[in-house]
């Protein structure tokens, strides 16, 4: 069975969760795998997160690398195809560095690459078997991958769960000198932050959230008023950004904000990966949307096949009357 | 000049001392005022051609309504009064202003006709009709200085109000029944000095005036008045010729030709190219308005001829809820633009994109196309092709803002806006309960029907609407009518396609459904959208008779198939509001009142705005999908509007309508207080049917036989 | 500058259903309506106001079928000077390594500054762009939001991450970008553009054209494959809630304030 790797997420010395989701995939593939970790950076935030690793862990190999302080895809793909041995499989995270990373890596490390995966079957001879999702998560298919070059795989985050086992205390593997001299026709410059809008929705235990089920930008209000009402705030999905009817720092998604509310309530959001991706600390999750084929019902604890546009008032009143407050 | 002439016997060799320098100002004033012409007429030269020569007698029927009816001028009583005694009072000068210059150098020169009592009645008809005028510059003067009519005011983003401009050309006119009063005054004053006193008998008039004031002035001052006042007429009228082209009162030259070349079929939408079939319209290789040159010489004579009134704007709901469409402006920017770029001297300068520089993208895409600006227009300056053009202009250069991308695409490849899948558009007459007591058939060609009930798009799809399809469908089957549907063979209408300057996608949906329609058989047409309505009328060609739903209704109440029974609820006032593309581009306002009167018990009030001035209620097709910067929602101020009228039922006769003014009565908060039903559906509710239906209360589905043969 | 975007023709989510055949096996193509996937055709916008602003050309390729030159002349429509189809019946049951070497293929044979493709297919995994990039040894930048041509060779590009975060990278050409959707607002393209270029022609090339044989394309080399589609057993999911909206409405609020939704 090939060696398994994991690439590490980081930030601010702290590893990612994905780092724990993806051992949980690496045993899912081999049951007796002992998967190593890879982390690349620099300095004491390197230091950090590698030590945070040896107790689930029992390789860490660290690739210290001044070039490597901020994460550039294209100088780790470099470096990790100088240390990754060959026929090896490694797992990232399915997010925009992972996008980055993967595809390019499988090239250069002659393996096939399976991207967002997020099911594994287990291994039939040299055919490793993985699900995934296609048409914005409509279907699902059966993939079937040839490992025996090895494999690059990207894991949808929050596909797996870690595993409860005893921590290990692994070994720190210093490879950064074999990696050469990184450098690439891509050099980061900046990061420039989003725009703080006038409402922080990562700090509101309850959110309104609303998506492409709100229709258009005069029914905003609607959802406003029951935010009020609750004491909650607006947050959205992308295409509700996209359509410019709120601004980008009310979207929950991968590519936008993540929370940890303690009530999401989700109208006319059908659920896709990249929204839901978004949201963290398993909240109480309640869904109306008019389909009820929608990929959200099956991540909310509570569901209502309705009409937003009709319902949202009446839940508006309701909350209203029950909470004794004067309608405006 | 005057000095020496003592002898009043020679009033006439006061002028004549001054034919040299009056012959120089004829002479130079028509120089002038020719050449003024033929600049303005040189981007004509270079326009579009624009077929007016047709229905010659039709035209002159608009001449005799709206040209000397001044028929739309009452529509705002007190301007209306106001311009029909100056129009009147100008029409009645005309002979007069003539006579006075030609005497200038041909001193006893008497226009033909006039001659006699003819002459003098004349000259006491028109000695009133000057003061009446001169009286009506002062009282329009005053009006604009002093009361302000809101309509005149121009936001600045909209533009400039002209309003100096205005107030200069007044008081001009004021100027010219002064000097000709002047004028006449004076000399009637020193014949009366001259032989017996002969009283002037128009007393109170102008000319009057002068003549009390100068009764016993010197024979030299009578001389220095006569002549000045005839100098002065003489310039301000040449000047007033001159300057007219430069401005809003241009319209005094050209209303007459803008109202004989006026549109005739209203509704309909002009081809992209006159003369160009739509067979042959590959060949064109830009479509639509883009440059100024791109618009049609009658389009362009519409620019000469508005003026300014700003009657379409105060009609104009886009412009009432605040987008950035003035009516007004889309003909003043444009005038205003031609002067500048056509100029009296030198060569025209280079054709810019008139988007992007006098228009905005916004304000172009902000018309709902419904009509009440050229319904308001004295003038009949027509807009909706306007739109239509630059709309076209912008789709041909991919500049369609993304809001209404999305419908497009669906419409080429689902044939509806919504991207619903074709093999589902008839799926709403399966509805259980519908479909127990009523199966409707689907007509191809070997499945026919005398009857083709054309559904559309929004009707077959949208879950709310889908109930006035079944309305519909039950009403034709109570009055017998053999009739089906074309079901999954329909396309849309393409009527908002076409509007929105889709052509090719709307020619190729039209062609589609021409197809089926064909195929079915079908001798006549019924449809309860007055926008399939309008499109299957105007747009198509060679269709059988297109009826609405209401007209149906209408006859049938009248031939006793259809009778309704008593309305239960007494709390109820109804008020109908008028689709636009019922009302007022096809003229159908009678026939869902009388259904509804014919209602035992219905209680029935009228908005101010209704029939012909009704206020859209926000649009339909694709305006459904447009994102407008708006203050408030069209809909909102109708439902606002039928609040004040006292009702708290609106009944409407178009599905676009019910979606926008069931949107408007929530976000107005009046929910509850106010409700809406479609006429089809109220008709279907009330109809008096043999066997009453089992349980059947209020709009829920009936259950019922189905009468009739099919 | 020569612009290459590397485009493809799929299903249209929003104007489909997508359900399984009858076999289970695959999902239901009769009556599917088919466009541009949508981050490709936002990149094919990119690279018109490039072009337009920086001079060059844009050429479309896609590798597929006859059925795909829709989507070639729409492009064209749009603005693209050149569409190129790559066929041949040896790529058929490429993965996406072999889509990406048979691109890779392609553009070794012109000179291109900058190839675009959309970030990610309906029915694909983000992957051919990345490829492409490696197998070529261009840098690569994903999810790029934002691009700005520079004196002297170079781009800044910026790459949507986390948090609704911008990097800004400084990019050599040639590379290769794969591009967000939002970037742009695509212009419209209707039928009569499209009817415009009908009868352009639209050049093909096959394997034996781009030097490539079984061993790096078609099912033979492909390491990757798709089974199946299925729909998964629904697992336990959300509790539904299934009276009248009222009672809904009423159950919800009980639900709330046990769960500290109502404070």
């Amino acid at each position: 069975m090939a060696r398994i790797f994991t690439y590490i997420m980081h930030r601010g010395g702290v590893p990612d969760d994905t780092a724990f989701e993806l051992t949980a995939a690496a045993k899912k593939i081999d049951a007796a795998a002992i998967p190593t970790a890879l982390v690349t950076g620099w300095g004491q935030e390197l230091e950090s997160v590698c030590n945070a690793l040896r107790a689930a862990y029992a390789e860490v190999w660290k690739i210290g690398n001044e070039a490597l302080a901020h994460p550039n895809a294209e100088l780790i793909r470099k470096a990790l195809a100088k240390v990754v041995p060959p026929a090896s499989i490694v797992l990232a995270p399915h997010e925009h560095f992972g996008i980055d990373l993967a595809p390019g890596l499988s090239i250069k490390l002659d393996s096939p690459y399976v991207p967002d995966v997020l099911g594994i079957e287990g291994v039939e001879g040299s055919a490793l078997k993985v699900i995934r999702q296609e048409f914005g998560g409509q279907v699902s298919a059966h993939v079937r991958c040839d490992i025996s070059s090895g494999a690059v795989m990207t894991i949808r985050p929050g596909a797996f769960k870690p595993i409860e086992s005893n921590p290990l205390s692994g070994s720190i593997v210093d490879k950064s000198s074999e990696v050469g001299p990184l450098t690439s026709g891509r050099r980061y410059l900046q990061t420039i932050a989003a725009e703080a809008g006038e409402v922080d929705i990562t700090k509101h235990a309850i959110l309104v959230s609303i998506g492409r089920g709100i229709q258009e930008k005069d029914n905003v209000g609607i959802a406003q008023e029951l935010a009020d009402v609750l004491g909650a705030a607006v947050s959205c999905s992308r295409p509700v950004v996209d359509a410019k009817w709120l601004e980008k720092s009310r979207q929950v998604g991968s590519s936008g904000k993540t929370v940890k509310p303690k009530v999401y309530l989700a109208f006319g959001i059908s659920g896709s990966f990249q929204h839901l991706a978004g949201i963290k600390g398993n909240p109480f999750i309640v869904a109306v949307n008019k389909n009820p084929k929608a990929p959200i019902f099956q991540v909310a604890d509570v569901g209502i096949v309705d009409d937003l546009l009709e319902f949202l008032p009446e839940l508006t009143n309701k909350v209203r009357d029950t909470r004794g407050i004067a309608a405006k | 000049m005057l000095d020496g002439i003592e002898s009043v016997s020679q009033i006439a060799a006061w002028l004549a001392s001054g034919r040299t320098l009056f012959l120089i100002i004829h002479i130079l004033g028509v120089a002038c005022f020719a050449y003024i012409i033929y600049r303005r007429l040189v981007p004509l030269l270079r326009a579009e051609r624009d077929p007016r020569f047709d229905h010659l007698s039709a035209r002159l029927g608009k001449f005799f309504k709206y040209w000397l009816g001044q028929w739309k001028h009452p529509r705002y009583k007190v301007a209306g009064f106001l311009h029909i005694l100056i129009f009147a009072g100008f029409l009645l000068l005309v002979a007069r202003a003539f006579t006075v210059l030609f005497v200038g150098v041909a001193p006893n020169f008497v226009m033909p006709g006039f001659s006699g009592r003819t002459g003098e009645f004349y000259e006491a008809l028109t000695d009133y009709a000057a003061t009446i005028v001169f009286l009506c510059m002062i009282f329009a003067i005053v009006r604009r200085l002093v009361f302000k009519p809101a309509r005149y005011e121009v936001p600045a983003r909209y533009g400039n109000a002209h309003k100096a401009d205005a107030i200069f050309l007044l008081v001009l006119i004021a100027i010219l029944m002064v000097a000709d009063s002047l004028f006449e005054g004076a000399k009637a004053a020193a014949l009366a000095q001259q032989g017996p006193p002969v009283a002037y008998e128009t007393i109170l008039s102008l000319p009057w005036i002068f003549n009390s004031a100068l009764a016993s002035a010197s024979v030299h001052r009578l001389g220095s008045f006569y002549f000045s006042g005839y100098l002065l007429h003489e310039v301000t009228f040449y000047f007033l010729l001159c300057y007219r082209p430069f401005g809003i009162q241009f319209h005094v030259e050209t209303s007459l030709f803008n109202i004989f070349f006026g549109k005739l079929n209203k509704g309909a939408v002009k081809p992209v190219r006159w003369g160009v079939s739509d067979e042959q319209l590959e060949q064109v290789k830009s479509y639509g308005v883009k440059t100024f040159e791109d618009f049609t010489w009658k389009h362009m004579l519409d620019f000469y001829t508005c003026a300014d009134c700003g009657r379409c704007s105060d009609n104009c709901p886009a412009n009432a809820v605040g987008r950035p469409l003035s009516p007004r402006f889309i003909s003043i920017k444009a005038r205003d633009y031609a002067f500048q770029h056509y100029p009296m001297f030198g060569a025209p300068g280079d054709g810019k994109p008139l988007v992007g520089n006098i228009y905005s993208e916004d304000e172009i895409w902000s018309c709902t196309t419904c009509g009440a600006c050229e319904e308001e227009c004295p003038l009949l300056v027509e807009y909706i092709d306007k739109i239509v053009d630059l709309r076209r202009g912008l789709v041909d250069d991919g500049n369609v803002p993304q809001s209404l991308q999305k419908p497009l695409k669906a419409l080429e490849s689902r044939g509806n806006p919504y991207g619903k899948m074709e093999k589902k558009r008839a799926d709403w007459v399966n509805e259980k309960v519908f479909q127990q007591s009523c199966a409707i058939k689907t007509l191809d060609k070997n499945n026919g029907a005398d009857t083709l009930y054309f559904v559309d798009s929004i009707t077959s799809y949208d879950n709310r609407m889908q109930s006035i399809g079944r309305a519909t469908a039950r009403i034709l089957d109570h009055t017998g009518e053999n009739f089906g549907i074309l079901g999954a063979a329909e396309r849309d209408s393409g009527h908002e396609v076409r509007r929105f300057g889709e052509e090719t996608l709307f020619l190729a949906l039209r062609d589609q459904n021409a197809e089926a329609i064909k195929a079915s058989g079908a001798k006549r047409i019924v449809t309860a959208d007055p926008h399939a309505y309008n499109a299957l009328k105007k747009d198509y060609k060679d269709l059988p008779p297109v009826e609405h739903i209401s007209q149906v209704i209408a006859h049938a109440v009248k031939s006793g198939k259809i009778q309704f029974k008593p309305l239960e609820n007494a709390d109820k006032v109804y008020t109908y509001h008028d689709p636009c593309y019922l009302g007022r581009h096809n003229g159908v306002y009678e026939d869902p009142r009388n259904v509804l009167d014919a209602i035992p018990g219905l209680k029935r009030v009228e908005m101010t705005r209704c029939r012909d001035r009704s206020f859209c209620c926000g649009g339909g097709g694709l305006m459904l999908f447009y994102e407008p910067k708006e203050d408030q929602r069209m809909g909102v101020k109708r439902v606002q509007m039928a609040a004040e009228a006292g009702a708290n039922v609106i009944v409407t006769a178009c599905p676009f309508c019910m979606v926008n003014i069931e949107d408007a009565i929530k976000v107005a908060g009046l929910d509850g207080k106010m409700s809406v039903i479609d006429l089809a559906e109220l008709a279907d509710q009330q109809l008096k049917r043999k066997i009453p239906p089992a349980g059947a209360t209020g709009f829920a589905e009936a259950q019922q036989e189905c009468l009739g043969g099919r | 500058m020569e612009i290459l975007v590397c485009v493809r023709r799929v299903p249209d989510t929003s104007e489909n259903e997508i359900t399984l055949n009858g076999a289970g096996n695959d999902i239901e193509r009769d009556e599917l309506v088919y466009s541009i996937n949508e981050p490709d055709n936002y990149a094919v916008e990119e690279a018109l106001q490039i072009a337009a602003k920086a001079g060059g050309n844009v050429t479309v390729v896609t590798v597929g079928g006859e059925e795909d030159e829709e989507i070639l002349r729409r492009e064209m429509a749009m603005g693209a000077s050149q569409g190129v189809l790559l066929t041949d019946t040896a790529f058929n049951g490429s993965d996406g390594r072999g889509i990406a070497a048979i691109l890779n293929a392609f553009v070794q044979k012109g000179k291109y500054d900058l190839i675009l493709t959309g970030v990610q297919a309906e029915d694909g995994g983000a992957q051919v762009g990345g490829m492409l990039a490696a197998m070529l040894d261009y840098p690569f930048a994903s999810l790029v939001n934002s691009i700005e041509v520079l004196d002297g060779r170079k781009m800044k590009i910026g790459r949507e991450i986390e948090g609704g975060n911008k990097e800004i990278n400084e990019m050599d050409l040639p590379c290769v970008l794969s591009i967000q959707t939002g970037i742009n607002e695509p212009r419209y393209v209707g039928m009569k553009g499209i009817r415009a270029v009908a009868s352009v022609p639209i050049p093909s090339y096959g394997a034996g054209d781009l030097g490539l044989s079984a061993g790096n394309v078609g099912p033979a080399a492909a390491k990757v494959r798709r089974v199946d589609y299925f729909v998964p057993s629904l697992g336990k999911g959300a509790e539904m809630l299934n009276g009248s909206r009222e009672e809904n409405v009423e159950k919800l609020v009980e639900l709330l304030a046990a769960k500290g939704g109502l404070k």
